[in-house]
């Protein structure tokens, strides 16, 4: 069973909101969206057509048990405070207590170069750098890149993901509200990470935030996101769509660690459109979340391209992690590797599910996929389901999947160097993951690190 | 040096899996003092070593184990690491993207254990020499990937990083050419000297006793000790063989 009080994060606040959405998903509510954020035409009509495309589209036939899921049991929007705040003294108390808990003021000051907090719907708090704005470095909730940047945004909005993509594609374009616009000029390089960070607060509550991130030629950006939310008996939804377009000769770095509580279906999409000797790396942590579905991918339209894509998933008791990646080689000499770990204990379920294609005419192409599995006692499962679709002879793919289980013999060799069953556990886990926290920045890698360690410290030992 | 404690093995019968292995071994290992444990394949060896190292699987249906004045019999594994009992295996589990440093320094059993992390990397570096390693391997994953000569001199390597009071030695000296043994040999015979190790030194060949001579020689027979007696009695075995102790 789960030990108590291993998820430090599922305290609440009370709600004390400015507006509030009747419960459900209408036509109605997404009115009310579109109207609250004062919209132009073309993004009401994207909402409207969204919302017919996820009425009509059935559930995914395939991954985790979504049957349980009333999409008229949520909100689908909940206004938090009036406007974003560029200070946190601005932001209301008992929210910016919150964040102070969950750290990130304390690593704004220390290692990000900008940061966007959303509470419920909204962006409550948005920094960035003074040197970077200046370079012409854009950091703005969705909202305000909407407003303030209307061309960009309208050029690349759902042409990455477009809402017929899958149900939750749809969902998301339909009621999306908050995430990040960011606009990297061509050569600009962002040393420091820009960091979102997602904060679920209200029962029932459904967040469905947006990104889009333009990295034009040669630039760099490193890209950081996290999230967790209070435990609640009842069901929350978490629906996020991500779109990168990664132009000529930059590189894109998106990391997420994603530390939902246990009631949290946590369904996203996220994309990257990868052009002439770019580089997108996709580190996707998963740690929390009752369910989640989520495949970042990588779309390698241009000579040269290239997609990495980290993936690492723990999960325990009542969780199921279905996740993986997906790399389309459409184009010749792209390259893209897709390494995923996963550790399954507790009665926990991993699936590992990849999707690798190369199209005709992509020559010279190469291609790793790897994926290796650790469960740690007789309860839980890990599974594979990797599709590899190869439609051009002159490529080099490489896959290999290995499952391991922690032994009896492994621990029994650690604790007769006189570590505890607990440390002899840990240590093999910390051994398992070692790989990926050694691509995370030293701070992000402690404290994935860390969140584990708190995971396997519940009923280990 | 310690002085007195002895390894007592008592009467021990031990179970793998409803299977009786052990039928009531008696053993004495004393401080300072080799004891070189000889039998053929299958006649419980390895089992004795993992029950005094108290693996969970190995089940001591009857008999003690006693470390001095303590009854360790029903004691995990990790208590008897630290009381002083050390376990060189036979065959050595590889742990990915655990280094060998990683391992002693969490070692809380080690004599090291309040020396700073850079200091304990100097001793380490220095205790890897006399094992024969160079200073590399103790950042290298434990036993993952390395040769079969390698995985035994990183067992050694950790009996005199960790300074034992006992050390059970489970073929050491297996699949090792000569230089290597003299190496290993060498070493093990320093923390007999200065540290006043007890050691019970399981074998098949004689060869190591040239470099590392047994005070006693036990032979094991049938889960059985069969035989007792000085350094002669293993060149006794090597001329007759054990088909004198079979029934």
């Amino acid at each position: 069973m789960e030990g108590p009080g291993t998820y430090r994060f599922g305290f609440s606040d009370p709600e004390d909101y400015v507006f509030k959405a009747e419960k459900g998903l209408s036509s109605r509510v997404v009115e009310q969206i579109s109207h609250v954020k004062d919209e132009p035409g073309w993004m009401r009509e994207l909402r409207f057509r969204a919302l017919r495309i996820f009425e009509r589209k059935s559930l995914p036939a395939w991954g985790a048990d979504l049957s349980r899921i009333n999409f008229n049991d949520f909100y689908y929007y909940i206004r938090p405070s009036d406007r974003q705040a560029r200070r946190w003294e601005d932001v209301p108390k008992a929210i910016r207590q919150t964040y102070e808990k969950l750290g990130v003021p304390q690593a704004e000051r220390k290692l990000l170069a900008g940061v966007k907090a959303q509470y419920e719907s909204e962006v409550i708090y948005g920094s960035l750098r003074r040197e970077l704005s200046k370079q012409g470095v854009i950091f703005l909730s969705m909202e305000e890149g909407l407003v303030k940047h209307p061309d960009i945004v309208k050029r690349y909005f759902g042409t990455v993901v477009p809402p017929a993509d899958n149900k939750f594609a749809a969902l998301n374009s339909a009621v999306w509200s908050g995430g990040s616009f960011v606009y990297i000029p061509p050569g600009v390089h962002v040393q420091l990470p820009l960091q979102a960070y997602f904060r679920i607060n209200a029962e029932h509550m459904g967040q469905f935030e947006r990104t889009l991130i333009v990295a034009e030629e040669g630039s760099f950006l490193h890209y950081v996101e996290g999230c967790t939310a209070p435990t609640y008996s009842s069901d929350s939804l978490h629906s996020a769509v991500v779109e990168v377009v990664v132009k000529k000769g930059a590189r894109v770095r998106y990391t997420t660690i994603q530390n939902w509580s246990k009631n949290v279906y946590n369904l996203v999409t996220k994309r990257a459109w990868v052009g002439e000797d770019a580089v997108m790396e996709w580190i996707d942590g998963n740690i929390g979340s009752k369910v989640t579905m989520k495949y970042p991918s990588a779309h390698l339209m241009e000579k040269g391209a290239r997609g990495e894509i980290l993936s690492l998933t723990y999960a325990d008791f009542g969780q199921h992690q279905d996740a993986g990646g997906k790399v389309i080689h459409a184009a010749p000499y792209t390259s893209s590797v897709i390494t995923a770990k996963s550790i399954s204990r507790g009665g926990g379920r991993n699936s590992y599910r990849s999707f690798l294609e190369i199209n005709p005419g992509a020559v010279g192409s190469r291609a790793h996929v790897r994926c290796e599995a650790l469960i740690l006692d007789s309860r839980s499962r890990s599974d594979t389901y990797p599709t590899i679709r190869v439609n051009e002879k002159q490529v080099n793919v490489g896959h290999e999947a290995t499952v391991s289980r922690v032994g009896e013999e492994q621990l029994f060799y650690l604790r007769s160097r006189g570590l505890t069953e607990g440390e002899a556990t840990s240590m093999v886990v910390n051994g398992f993951i070692e790989p990926i926290v050694r691509k995370l920045p030293l701070e992000y890698a402690v404290e994935l690190n860390r969140l584990i360690e708190m995971e396997m410290g519940g009923s280990v030992g | 040096m310690i002085k007195g404690l002895a390894l007592r093995i008592s009467n021990l019968s031990v179970s793998v899996e409803g299977k009786e292995i052990l039928r009531g071994v008696d053993l004495t290992v004393r401080p300072g003092k080799i004891h070189a444990l000889m039998g053929p394949n299958g006649s419980g060896k390895s089992t004795l070593a993992y029950a005094l190292a108290g693996r969970p699987r190995y089940r001591i249906t009857s008999g003690k184990i006693y470390l001095g004045n303590k009854d360790i019999t029903d004691w995990e594994p990790e208590k008897r690491a630290k009381l002083g009992l050390f376990l060189a295996f036979q065959h050595p589990v590889g742990v990915e993207g655990v280094s060998l440093f990683n391992l002693l320094r969490s070692a809380s059993s080690s004599s090291m254990r309040k020396v700073s992390p850079r200091e304990l990397l100097i001793r380490l570096k220095a205790i890897s020499s006399d094992a024969g390693l160079g200073e590399g391997f103790l950042r290298r994953d434990l036993n993952f990937g390395l040769s079969g000569g390698e995985k035994k001199r990183s067992e050694v390597l950790q009996a005199l990083a960790l300074k034992p009071k006992f050390a059970v030695l489970d073929e050491v000296d297996s699949g090792l050419d000569i230089d290597a043994l003299e190496v290993i040999a060498k070493a093990v015979g320093g923390l007999i000297r200065e540290n006043g190790s007890g050691v019970l030194l399981i074998t098949h060949y004689q060869r190591i006793f040239r470099y590392l001579k047994p005070d006693f020689v036990h032979v094991m027979v049938g889960g059985e000790i069969t035989d007792s007696g000085g350094p002669e009695l293993a060149v006794k075995l090597e001329k007759k063989g054990y088909g004198s102790y079979r029934r």
